[in-house]
């Protein structure tokens, strides 16, 4: 047993690989701060792995959606969705970024529509996955440090 | 080709073949737009113009394009008549707007306007510029006047001069004419030069992009597009009149120029091009002006698909 100081869960979702320092941030991204799950999350920082340091997040008795989980991809692009039936791994994915991302990214334009008080949330697209660019749907803007405009 | 209920974003949304169909139709309007033939092609119609930002040519072109062709016109030149004033949304103000109306016709301070109203209204919406970003009929009247002044498009060059950084026309009209496989120019102060991204996109669309910073080298261009410099854009006012000054067109350097070179811009113009160059055979600036009514004539009839 590798992982001893994050126990194995019988049913959930285990995120793994995620770049060290960045579990919150896929919490954050997730939506897990603001509609906080009933669920237990574990979440490990610094963990050492194959390939050096990374961050693992698991939680318990909720199965992620792939849609739901791609999001994550904008900061922890090889990150792995494993899914757990009884303490087995039933489905085990890499995240892929989507077409599209709502209300995810912030536009850097503080002149875009999207900043104003109009009734719509910020919209990108996925112009490119390698290297990964995105574009303002509204103000066709492509921000240059994707992860610091993240909301 | 089907226009009909479609948006007017961006340049972009057209292919090559849609915009030289556009100019075709315009070519078709001219009668009209020169007041020779009557029309009540958009008889019964109805145009709502929200210009939540100032404009002279744009609202005044498509407001009598649509008068030309019998159609009716409501709307704002000035937000502060309106319920914006008491905090209303653009999206409402859209919203309600188009409940009048059959198409809607706007231009408004912040880029993406254009594209969010389009999400919000059925009707098509026409974008008449938003913020720094698009101005699509702006350009189809420019690609019209080249059409008209030299016959064809393809196989001109152009120099865009002038402020290339801020220019909202000069962006969509540089990716244009690089979709019509057009050589270009970019001359301008080095502080107000063409963005990056659109120098890239226009070579990576195969055409040959020089950038200079001064008019020294114009004798085999084909048309002059100008463009304002704006005295806002230098903290020091004599380092604008400076550069202003370096970038000027007047007769001394028309003689340098193609005997018939066409020089345009999309005016207002300051200082940029002498008014001694008016009565010259190249000053195109007040036909290509004119040149707004048929084009956004065209365009009305096809998004409201009376014209097909």
């Amino acid at each position: 047993m590798k992982e001893l100081r994050v126990q194995p869960i019988k049913d959930g979702t285990v995120i793994d690989h995620i770049p060290p320092g960045n579990a919150l941030k896929v919490l954050h991204i997730l939506g897990m701060e603001r509609n906080l799950p009933e669920s237990v999350i574990s979440i490990a920082i610094n963990v050492k792995g194959k390939r050096g340091k990374k961050d693992i997040v698991k939680i318990e008795n909720r199965e992620l959606d792939t849609q739901e989980v791609n999001k994550i991809a904008l900061i922890a692009p090889n990150a792995t969705i494993n899914i757990i039936r009884n303490y087995e791994v039933v489905e085990k994915h890499r995240v892929k970024v989507p077409d599209e991302l709502v209300g995810i990214v912030k536009c850097g334009n503080p002149n875009c529509i999207s900043n104003g008080r109009e009734p719509v949330e910020s919209r990108f697209i996925v112009k490119s996955r390698e290297p990964l660019r995105i574009k303002c749907y509204y103000c066709e803007r492509e921000p240059e440090d994707i992860s610091s405009q993240i909301i | 080709m089907n226009f009909k209920g479609r948006d007017v974003i961006s340049i972009k949304d057209f292919s090559r073949e849609e915009i030289l169909h556009v100019l075709d139709v315009a070519e078709r309007m001219l009668p009209i737009a020169e007041g020779k033939e009557k029309s009540d092609l958009l008889h019964g119609y109805i145009m709502a113009s929200l210009f939540f930002e100032p404009s002279t040519r744009t609202r005044l072109s498509f407001e009598a394009a649509m008068k030309r062709l019998g159609g009716n016109v409501i709307g704002f030149a000035r937000p502060g008549t309106t319920s914006l004033k008491k905090g209303e949304t653009m999206a409402d103000t859209i919203r309600t707007a188009e409940s009048y109306c059959d198409v809607i016709v706007m231009r408004h301070p912040q880029e993406g306007s254009a594209r969010l109203a389009a999400d919000f209204a059925s009707v098509p919406i026409i974008n008449g510029g938003d913020g720094a970003g698009h101005h699509p009929t702006q350009c189809l009247l420019d690609l019209f006047t080249i059409k008209r002044e030299k016959g064809k498009i393809e196989g001109n060059s152009v120099a865009l001069i002038g402020d290339l950084k801020y220019g909202r026309t000069v962006h969509s009209l540089a990716y244009a004419l690089a979709l019509f496989g057009i050589d270009m120019k970019f001359i301008s102060p080095p502080e107000l030069q063409m963005p990056k991204e659109v120098v890239e996109e226009c070579r990576e669309m195969g055409v040959e992009i020089n950038i200079e910073n001064s008019l020294d080298d114009i004798g085999d261009m084909d048309v002059l597009y100008v463009t304002r410099i704006q005295k806002e854009r230098f903290p020091d006012p004599e380092e604008y009149s400076r550069v202003a000054g370096s970038y000027r067109i007047d007769r001394k350097l028309l003689e340098k120029a193609k005997k018939d070179v066409t020089i345009m811009h999309p005016l207002p113009r300051v200082d940029e091009i002498s008014p001694e160059l008016d009565s010259t055979p190249n000053a195109a600036y007040f036909r290509q002006t004119f040149n707004g009514v048929p084009v956004r004539m065209a365009l009305l009839a096809l998004v409201l698909g009376v014209v097909e």
